[in-house]
């Protein structure tokens, strides 16, 4: 009896070692993860500093020549410019699903929604290549050109491929991601404040804005950010469309490159130390910069709950 | 004072008319922001099966892909590489998220824990290219070879935090008083957790794992310099492997017709496995 007792406590001991090692690991793949791209990009700091990498805006691996500058403004410009259009849409999608569909409808739209998340990012990109850029380039570029040339955003000739085109690819892929959580946001205010709202004279509309929007302002903050951070790491069909050329321009209509695409593109076919570590480098930043703002997201949402 | 109060009702009248087309208005847009998004979804995926169908044949399953200019040819190399490695990181990934997420919902009520939970949701959000670098530097560089192996390595890493957190959410779902009527009939702990907790939520775990694998039997950037490509059929865990997402990213950007037909057929078939997973398990298990 007791050496059964003993063989249970055992077992029972060792399970628990088992699955809290595992549990430990996840904790080392993150950190792992850091420490390996800091590692890798060791070469690329010892002949440039973290700073002069982050400030300067020449890349050319011809010359062995490495400022992260311009990737970083590609991404920033086109995730913003991504969230400039979904978040809008994504919110809009969110109260006509939760407050104005019929059951029914909002059931299979919410579905078709949720699908746009479960399309791979290749396919996004190829869509993005065959079918939005060249609409780009000959209907609504030379459109923007024309009426709107004068401000900087719309200078230049129309490529199709650059930052307005990945920044319409991205607005598509985190549409989802969005609307799920505002709707989740939504779902948590009690019926009786939009009930509240509507007894004292409010308009639907009115009613969202006073009911909803108002006190859901942190929620949708969190909706935005992880939105951003989806945005900021999106590789494959941003670097299908941008263009792929590293430069600093103020318009949108000119290709561009971000820190994923720089990474997705070269790294492959890198022949020089330094531009291995380089990459190495711009992919920690990334996952600094990706880190900061799902933290942030994640902090909203734990104190949501 | 009758005029005055007409005129102040006809002010509250055209406000509250005033207000009222606003709202009929705001309608309208919040409606049409969902057509639109709803829109995009058909649009995307309609022009996917628009250029496939007419291209799409049972050789795109049995051939292999042919040199520039001559058409035909298929993606057996890539299915079947794509499937050895979704495989082997289901494999590594599911047991270790599982047991992960078991950790968090049976024993995670300390500082580890809240540690765990953090970083199994930092993870989730790392962008997949990061991922890809991370197991470069820490497979392929000291391996000297590009490999399948350590591209499945990189499809675990993505499945891991999916898995884990879904787990614990799941059997945070099952009430205390079930763990507690195994626990009296005197079944050890771990017993209690394998045959009573996980096996009653087996569905929702299953579903929870059938949606993370076809979450990364579409991810291409981890494997573009874990797994690379390989134009043969090779199946060999520590040589380059292709993979239908990589697969279709080469054809898409190539300047050749033949090639660009190739990538929207294997779009179609990605999208179409993609899409089936999705929606027959979330059927199914309702």
């Amino acid at each position: 009896m007791r050496q059964l007792k003993k063989d249970v406590r055992f077992a029972d001991r060792f399970f628990l070692a088992c699955v809290r090692f595992l549990a430990l690991a996840v904790i080392v793949l993150l950190l792992g993860m850091g420490f390996f791209l800091w590692d890798a990009s060791g070469t690329a700091l010892k002949s440039i500093s973290f700073f002069t990498f982050l400030t300067t805006s020449a890349w050319d691996p011809v010359r062995d020549v490495y400022g992260a500058l311009p990737v970083v403004y590609g991404t920033l410009i086109s995730s913003f410019l991504s969230l400039f259009i979904a978040f809008p849409l994504s919110v809009g999608v969110a109260l006509f699903l939760n407050e104005l569909a019929p059951p029914f409808l909002a059931k299979v739209l919410g579905f078709l929604v949720e699908m746009l998340a479960a399309i791979p990012s290749v396919v996004y990109g190829l869509w993005g290549v065959f079918v939005l850029v060249p609409w780009l380039r000959t209907e609504v570029q030379p459109l923007l050109i024309q009426k709107l040339g004068f401000l900087p955003m719309f200078q230049g000739p129309a490529y199709g491929v650059g930052m307005m085109a990945a920044g319409c690819v991205l607005s598509l892929m985190v549409l989802p991601t969005i609307s799920s959580v505002s709707r989740e946001v939504f779902r948590a205010i009690p019926e009786n404040q939009r009930e509240a709202a509507l007894a004292l004279g409010a308009t639907r509309w009115e009613m969202m804005k006073l009911a909803l929007l108002r006190s859901s302002r942190s929620g949708l903050f969190a909706a935005f950010m992880l939105g951003l951070g989806r945005a900021l790491g999106e590789t494959m069909a941003v670097t299908m469309v941008i263009g792929n050329r590293a430069q600093i321009v103020s318009s949108l209509l000119a290709p561009a490159q971000t820190m994923a695409s720089v990474i997705a593109n070269e790294y492959a076919e890198a022949t020089s130390d330094v531009h291995l570590s380089a990459l190495a480098l711009v992919g920690l930043l990334l996952f600094g910069i990706t880190f900061v703002t799902n933290a942030v997201a994640r902090l909203f949402i734990w104190r949501l709950k | 004072m009758t005029s005055l109060r007409r005129q102040i009702g006809d002010f509250t009248r055209l406000r509250y008319r005033r207000r009222k087309a606003l709202s009929g208005w705001m309608t309208f847009c919040l409606t049409v922001s969902a057509c639109a998004a709803a829109g995009g979804l058909l649009g995307v995926f309609g022009y996917v099966v628009w250029k496939a169908v007419p291209h799409f044949s049972v050789s795109f399953f049995t051939g292999l892909p042919q040199p520039v200019g001559e058409p035909g040819g298929g993606m057996l190399n890539a299915l079947l590489g794509s499937l050895f490695m979704v495989a082997l990181g289901t494999g590594i990934g599911v047991p270790w998220g599982m047991a992960a997420g078991v950790y968090l919902s049976e024993y995670g009520r300390g500082r580890l824990a809240v540690w765990v939970r953090f970083a199994a949701d930092m993870l989730s959000s790392v962008p997949s290219i990061v991922t890809g670098l991370f197991i470069y530097v820490l497979i392929v560089r000291p391996m000297h070879r590009f490999s399948g192996f350590a591209g499945a390595l990189a499809l675990s890493v993505i499945l891991i935090p999916i898995v884990a957190r879904n787990t614990e959410e799941l059997l945070k779902l099952v009430p205390q008083h079930i763990r507690e009527a195994g626990l009296a009939l005197g079944i050890p702990r771990w017993r209690v957790i394998l045959s009573i907790v996980l096996r009653g939520s087996r569905g929702g775990l299953t579903t929870g794992i059938i949606l993370g694998v076809a979450r990364i039997s579409g991810e291409t950037a981890p494997l573009l310099f874990t797994a690379l490509n390989n134009r043969l059929l090779s199946l060999k865990w520590d040589q380059p492997m292709a993979s239908l997402p990589v697969q279709i990213y080469t054809y898409a950007i190539s300047p050749f017709e033949d090639w660009n037909v190739q990538a929207w057929v294997g779009a179609f078939v990605l999208v179409l496995f993609v899409f089936l997973l999705n929606t027959v398990t979330r059927w199914v298990m309702k």
